[in-house]
């Protein structure tokens, strides 16, 4: 059965225009809204996990220091700044994106794609570390320096994998988004009309940039002076 | 394509030029400076609050500079400020119960 719409009257419609808004203006502000509605679920999402990491961080902070050590500090500033380059390449595909300039959205779309895969390829090298240093918890978790923390020490790797483990899902996901909106603009699909797809891509991306700017200050940096 | 759609209105976001996003880039980019600086000075029980005194303005100028939120609609800033106070919900509720504990210790 077919879904068209077959309109009585003469006008053409934006082919990406859904039938259920009144007009392109109206479809952007509701792509707009609704992905803030979901990143409001992921700013609450990672503040539950760091806000259990808080709790623990004043119960335990001499494993906590002890834990941010263990960490790739330069490794750490490094991916943090690729993470800025990338959503200023990211900012300014959506802007090419408003002036419809195809060409635009694709380099810039394609810069943010290789800051992502720099990020996850920098991530990649600590896990494999972490992982030699006997550093993932578990049964794994062979790392005994000071033998009296080790046990908080692992609590706080804890914290560092899934925090940072899901922050890297979440770039991988996002690299996923970016090969496909970078697949639409190359099919001319955007135009100063029609570009809220780069938008909300953008929104996600920034966020996840968001989250790295608050973990690197607590997995990475916390009493770095000691 | 576009002849026949001047009754879809267009997203009527202003476009910003591209030197507001060069200097959030540069903003961002010392903020990253400053807070590795600031880590490695032991500022006493400051060192925290400066970290995430830092990272809350790089937050604010990502989200509204590079996400928009400065053009966005009011219904938008709902949502935005909504997560933010539900976060400080979820902490502040938390830690009336956890950071009191203590007292009756001390």
């Amino acid at each position: 059965m077919s879904v068209a719409i077959d309109h009585d009257d003469d006008h053409v419609h934006h082919p990406f225009l859904q039938h259920q808004f009144e007009d392109l203006g109206q479809q952007h502000e509701a792509s707009t809204l609704g992905m803030w509605v979901f990143l409001s679920t992921e700013i609450l999402f990672f503040g539950g996990i760091l806000l259990a990491y808080w709790v623990y961080r004043l119960a335990y902070p001499a494993a906590w220091a002890v834990g941010a050590s263990l960490q790739n500090r330069t490794f750490g500033a490094v991916n943090t700044f690729v993470l800025i380059c990338s959503s200023l390449t990211m900012a300014l595909a959506v802007r090419e994106a408003q002036l419809g300039r195809r060409k635009g959205i694709i380099a810039f779309l394609i810069l943010t794609l290789i800051f992502g895969g720099i990020f996850i390829t920098i991530k990649g090298v600590e896990y494999h570390t972490h992982w030699e240093e006997g550093l993932f918890p578990g049964s794994h978790f062979t790392w005994n320096e000071h033998p009296e923390l080790a046990s908080k020490v692992q609590l706080f790797m804890m914290f560092y994998w899934s925090l940072t483990g899901l922050h890297a899902l979440h770039m991988v996901i996002g690299v996923g988004l970016l090969i496909w909106i970078i697949s639409r603009a190359w099919r001319d699909h955007f135009n100063p009309e029609y570009y809220s797809p780069v938008e909300v891509m953008g929104l996600y991306w920034h966020f996840v940039d968001i989250v790295w700017i608050f973990l690197f200050a607590f997995l990475y940096l916390i009493h770095a002076h000691t | 394509m576009n002849e026949h759609l001047d009754n879809e209105h267009a997203p009527h976001v202003p476009i910003a030029p591209v030197w507001t996003y060069l200097l959030v880039f540069a903003a961002l980019s010392v903020g990253t400076i400053l807070t590795v600086v600031a880590a490695h000075y032991d500022l006493g029980r400051l060192n925290t609050p400066i970290a995430l005194l830092i990272a809350t303005v790089k937050t604010v100028l990502v989200i509204l500079f590079f996400m928009h939120a400065i053009h966005s609609s009011r219904l938008t800033w709902v949502v935005i400020i909504g997560s933010f106070i539900w976060l400080g919900v979820l902490f502040v509720l938390t830690f009336s119960d956890y950071l009191t504990r203590f007292w009756a210790i001390n």
